[in-house]
């Protein structure tokens, strides 16, 4: 099968692998599970008509390794799995931070802990993308609402990657990865796609952490003469082991700053619905389509309702939703699991606006009667 | 013109002393791997040394060449991504008996099974050094480790058999003491297209050794010697006698078409996208 031409039905999951061929990645690494094989199986059929090679690893734990390697050697690379697979790859995506490799790791998102609904839809990975790993560390996370949406933050999670260089995550959901949708796969040439810095002194001359102004460091691939050491252990600018406390605090706090002092390159938010609100809902992926049904539910009850759609999640997006917090009565966030990001919500909250949970923990899309539920209570 | 450095175009002298300790056989062992490299005229640039967790895992920082030292464990499954991102690399694991076969066992056995071409040395020294000396997967039955006062109840992996059965090309065992022909399997294993495993019978003198074997460091070296035999001695021995010793020799040598040659013949590459990216 080619490329598809024109407007297609397509599946969310389909449109990410497309997303991430379409961005440059050559390389996928994986482990089967539900909700997110088909985009291996797409990627099994499709790499190698591009030079791409698709490898089913052992577990996710080799799936993740494979990719930081792969990476390392110079192809774009990524990984797809959900919830249980994404534990297993906790330590390696710190591995990945550590090394900064640019990488993606794409989550659908089902119910658990554990085994729990496997087909089934939560949103309660956001902690686990944002902490899963050990250590302090940055993480970037994007959370499509659309099939559409999800083949261009795919594209948008790899050109972050690189530009950072580091893993980035997409923090999709079963609702998002399987449902079919119209979508039209934009000529290739016309999207914006981001490559890493590679060096620009001579191979003597190179240090593979020795970063650039903006705190990236440009970087070699193995193979090249530019000889690159990557370690998991406290490294200065050489990549070698160095075990000084000045060196472990001047990394922690560039790995830090690389990506905390570009929040605002990084944030992506939709305002939908009316500027000024009694209530404003916080949300994204899945839950956010319906949160858009509720503000128009809302409207023929008299109610004005707003939605800030969060299109990335991590770095938390402060100033956005403390302004939101600031301008409306009330606040409800509505996500599908016991309430995670409204923890985030909560900590910018500095007009002490009353903030409420919408809380999805069916096992299924969350129903518009929870958010209309929450919305009443906020104006009790 | 450039000036052939030996071994020391790829050892980092300046990194000296090593960090293992006095009787070890790591820089051995290190020495005998940058040996071959020279002799193969291997480029460092082309070469990429994989480590994982533990005392031998310490020993990328003792290479010039590309290095990439990760996770405790997954030295095969970062080096298969590795060898995949860019299939002209040399890519060699180093790990030590716990990191390649407990908590790294099963990228080992699916590594040998897929038969990727990438070379594994293992330092075997009978347990796990970094930590205190617990007992790991390869550690003789009944012997005392730190885990084990009363010795160890588990009977250990044969590295070499499980290899062969995994489906590795080439599989060798030899020891720190063996310098020769630690060398030469070392440059066998690189030459080898497919997976290729060359186990180092090593010492550790501050752990395994000192609770097991009689006498100081140098006896711990011989001790060595005196616990292996060749393949062609083994032969000769008496049954009751074989299970004394650990043998020595190139074990398995043979031609089985290595992982990517197979992927590339099922899966052909297709005409160049639009973006002309495919490489």
């Amino acid at each position: 099968m080619s490329r598809p031409e024109g407007i297609q039905l397509m599946e969310g999951n389909h449109a990410c692998a497309w997303g991430a061929i379409d961005a440059g990645a050559r390389f996928f690494a994986g482990y089967p599970i539900t909700p997110s094989s088909e985009i291996a199986e797409v990627c099994a059929r499709e790499l190698p008509a591009y030079g791409g090679i698709f490898i089913q690893m052992e577990d996710e734990i080799g799936s993740i390794a494979a990719i930081i390697g792969a990476s390392l050697s110079g192809k774009k690379s990524f990984t797809a799995t959900s919830g249980p697979g994404f534990s297993l790859m906790q330590e390696n995506l710190g591995v990945g931070i550590y090394q900064e490799v640019p990488c993606v790791i794409v989550d659908i998102q089902r119910v658990g802990p554990a085994t729990g609904l496997a087909t089934q839809p939560a949103q309660a990975d956001v902690m686990q993308a944002r902490w899963g790993t050990h250590g302090d560390h940055s993480i970037i996370a994007l959370s499509p609402a659309t099939v559409q949406e999800m083949y261009y933050l795919t594209i948008r999670a790899f050109n972050l990657s690189e530009r950072f260089r580091t893993p980035v995550i997409i923090l999709g959901d079963q609702v998002i990865g399987q449902t079919y949708e119209n979508i039209k796969l934009p000529d290739p040439s016309s999207l914006d796609i981001i490559e890493r810095i590679k060096p620009f002194v001579s191979p003597e001359d190179y240090f593979p952490y020795q970063p650039d102004k903006n705190g990236v460091p440009p970087m070699a691939a193995y193979g090249d003469r530019h000889i690159v050491h990557a370690s998991s252990t406290c490294h200065d600018e050489t990549g070698y082991s160095n075990f000084k406390t000045q060196t472990n605090r001047a990394l922690l706090t560039r790995l830090k700053d690389k990506i905390y002092n570009y929040t605002d390159e990084i944030v992506d938010v939709e305002h939908f619905g009316p500027d000024h609100a009694e209530v404003t809902l916080i949300s994204y992926g899945a839950s956010s389509r319906v949160c858009k049904y509720v503000v128009g539910e809302a409207e023929k009850e008299g109610i004005r309702v707003n939605l800030l759609r969060l299109i990335s999640i991590w770095p938390f997006p402060d100033r956005i939703v403390r302004e939101a917090l600031g301008k409306t009565g009330a606040v409800v966030v509505a996500e599908m699991n016991q309430g995670q990001l409204i923890g985030e919500v909560n900590r910018v909250n500095a007009t002490n606006t009353p903030v409420y949970l919408a809380s999805g923990i069916d096992g299924a899309l969350i129903d518009p009667d929870i958010i209309m539920a929450a919305i009443r209570e906020a104006l009790k | 013109m450039a000036v052939n450095l030996g071994y020391k175009e790829y050892f980092k002298s300046d990194a000296l002393p090593l960090m293992w300790c006095a009787g070890c056989g790591n820089g051995i062992i290190l020495r005998a791997i940058t040996e071959a490299l020279s002799d193969l005229h291997i480029p460092p640039h082309q070469v990429v040394i994989s480590t994982g967790i533990g005392c031998w895992g310490k020993a990328d920082d003792y290479m010039k060449t590309h290095a990439f030292h990760g996770s405790h464990g997954r030295a095969l499954a970062f080096g298969t991504g590795i060898k995949l991102g860019n299939p002209d690399l040399h890519v060699i694991a180093l790990m030590g008996d716990g990191d390649a076969l407990a908590i790294g066992g099963n990228h080992f056995i699916h590594a040998a099974r897929r038969n990727i071409d990438i070379t594994a040395i293992i330092s075997n020294n009978f347990n796990y050094g970094m930590t205190g000396g617990q007992y790991s997967p390869t550690t003789p039955l009944s012997s005392s480790t730190t885990t084990s006062p009363a010795g160890v109840a588990e009977p250990g992996f044969d590295v070499c058999a499980l290899s062969e059965t995994c489906g590795a090309n080439y599989v060798a065992r030899t020891t720190a003491y063996h310098v020769t022909q630690l060398k030469r399997f070392i440059t066998a294993a690189l030459l080898k297209q497919g997976f290729s495993m060359v186990e180092v019978i090593n010492t550790c003198p501050t752990h395994f050794g000192r609770r097991n074997i009689p006498g100081d460091t140098v006896s711990m070296m011989k001790y060595l010697k005196d616990i292996t035999v060749s393949k062609a001695g083994y032969e000769k021995l008496d049954e009751a006698d074989k299970e004394k010793y650990l043998v020595t020799g190139e074990l398995v040598n043979r031609e089985r078409p290595d992982y990517l040659s197979v992927y590339r013949e099922m899966n052909p590459s297709g005409p160049e996208t639009d973006r002309g990216e495919g490489h």
